[in-house]
């Protein structure tokens, strides 16, 4: 059974058939051709598939891509280029937050959900967000660095805007 | 990467979600599908999905006829942790529902989801038997009121009927004001379930009320009353025997996440801490 939805991704609004039985995982990578977020455990276990629907962080395994009609999601394709990184991405390259990088769109994408909710969090509400994002390189905590450090710079960011 | 194949109905109306589960055989409902779409992976046949989360009076938190609150079954546990209401007169449930998963699953999970899949080692159930909550179900025919009590009957089996949709959990005004902590014991903080946890609360005017649960540890969420009574009676002096009644009362398997030996070692010693810190 196909169901046609109309979508906004990463700001641009998408009109696609999609099968019942496609998530919204394979809706990003197989039908937009957007492979920033990963297949990893495809249970919810590990965060690698990790994208916001309407602002909120959630798992694109465990989201049927029917349910998207009407929707908005943001990926991490859409949140800098080269050469006009996104605070978070160049606090993770400063900070060698990233190692084979299979986990590192899903851990931004978390993070960027949670610095949304919260510009300044403590450690522990950090470690608590990224409870259901596993990278098994880094040891976490150049990503806990990296990001506390971007928020940092995302406050200063939102200061001087509304200046 | 596909799922085996199934159909996708949205439902607008819980009348309309009844019949799209009702005119095709194996359909199941699905809130916030965290748990079922991860069953259709491995091991659970759906023919067709009635999808629950775009019915209106379904994402409501509302207050409830008798004064208590009433939690739509579509709600999230994301936005039943913030709500202002439910923080303020039901701690104990907030504390339990914001350890669920991890954070982007609370976006999706719900409550009712949570229950529905009548795990042993569901977080929120324990809170729900603690604070006598009830299911409101509803059929073709009619809607029923089942005391949470009464809802589990074992590992997977509730007391929900086919075709019986839960449109709402319904909290009562008597237990508003328990506070609560829950203690659960993971392999890992995130995700995993728990390997044993137990929920103590105190609340109640005049003589304290307490209450005990425990999770993972028995076929079903299990409460206590054997442990809250002696707390009742006797105080913080009963701290010690209200934990061994607590370990007597459960009935722990061995699995991967911990042997029966630990989760009845642990819901003595998880018992006796938090009575300790409440009292």
């Amino acid at each position: 059974m196909r169901h046609t939805i109309t979508v906004r991704v990463n700001g641009v609004e998408e009109r696609h058939e999609v099968d019942a039985n496609q998530t919204l995982l394979s809706f990003l990578r197989d039908t937009l051709n957007l492979t920033g977020a990963k297949q990893g455990c495809n249970e919810g276990e590990c965060g690698s598939c990790m994208v916001l629907l309407d602002g909120k962080a959630v798992n694109g395994c465990l989201t049927l891509a029917a349910e998207l009609d009407g929707h908005e999601v943001a990926t991490i394709e859409g949140l800098g280029q080269a050469g006009a990184l996104h605070p978070l991405q160049s606090a993770f390259l400063k900070h060698h937050a990233v190692q084979c990088g299979f986990c590192t769109p899903g851990v931004v994408m978390t993070s960027l959900a949670l610095l949304q909710e919260n510009p300044k969090p403590t450690e522990l509400q950090l470690k608590t967000a990224l409870a259901g994002n596993l990278c098994r390189c880094t040891g976490y905590r150049q990503i806990l660095d990296a990001i506390q450090d971007a928020a940092k710079t995302m406050r200063a960011q939102s200061k001087r805007r509304t200046a | 990467m596909l799922l085996p194949r199934f159909e996708y109905r949205a439902a607008r109306t819980v009348g309309e979600a009844l019949t799209l589960w009702a005119e095709q055989p194996g359909a199941r409902f699905m809130a916030g599908g965290t748990d079922l779409i991860a069953q259709m992976r491995t091991r659970r046949k759906v023919s067709r999905v009635v999808d629950i989360k775009q019915i209106p009076e379904l994402n409501q938190i509302r207050e409830s006829e008798d004064g208590g609150v009433a939690i739509g079954a579509a709600v999230a546990l994301s936005a039943l942790c913030e709500h202002p209401r439910v923080r303020e007169r039901y701690p104990a449930l907030v504390e339990c529902a914001c350890q669920v998963g991890a954070y982007a699953l609370r976006n999706r999970a719900t409550l009712a989801g949570n229950l529905c899949n009548a795990s042993p080692a569901a977080d929120t159930a324990v809170a729900l038997l603690a604070l006598e909550a009830k299911v409101v179900a509803t059929n073709m025919d009619r809607s029923r009121v089942i005391p949470v009590e009464e809802f589990f009957l074992g590992p997977g089996k509730s007391a929900l009927e086919e075709g019986e949709l839960v449109t709402e959990i319904v909290l009562p005004a008597r237990s508003a004001g328990f506070q609560g902590s829950y203690h659960r014991q993971s392999r890992r903080r995130g995700m995993d379930l728990a390997s044993v946890a137990v929920l103590v609360a105190k609340g109640g005017e005049g003589a304290p009320r307490y209450r005990v649960g425990l999770v993972s540890v028995a076929p079903t969420p299990l409460r206590v009353r054997a442990a809250e009574e002696l707390m009742e009676r006797e105080g913080p002096s009963a701290i010690a025997r209200a934990a061994e009644a607590a370990r007597l009362a459960c009935s722990p398997i061995t699995d991967a996440r911990a042997s029966a030996e630990y989760r009845r070692e642990m819901v003595g010693v998880l018992t006796a801490r938090g009575l300790a810190a409440l009292a």
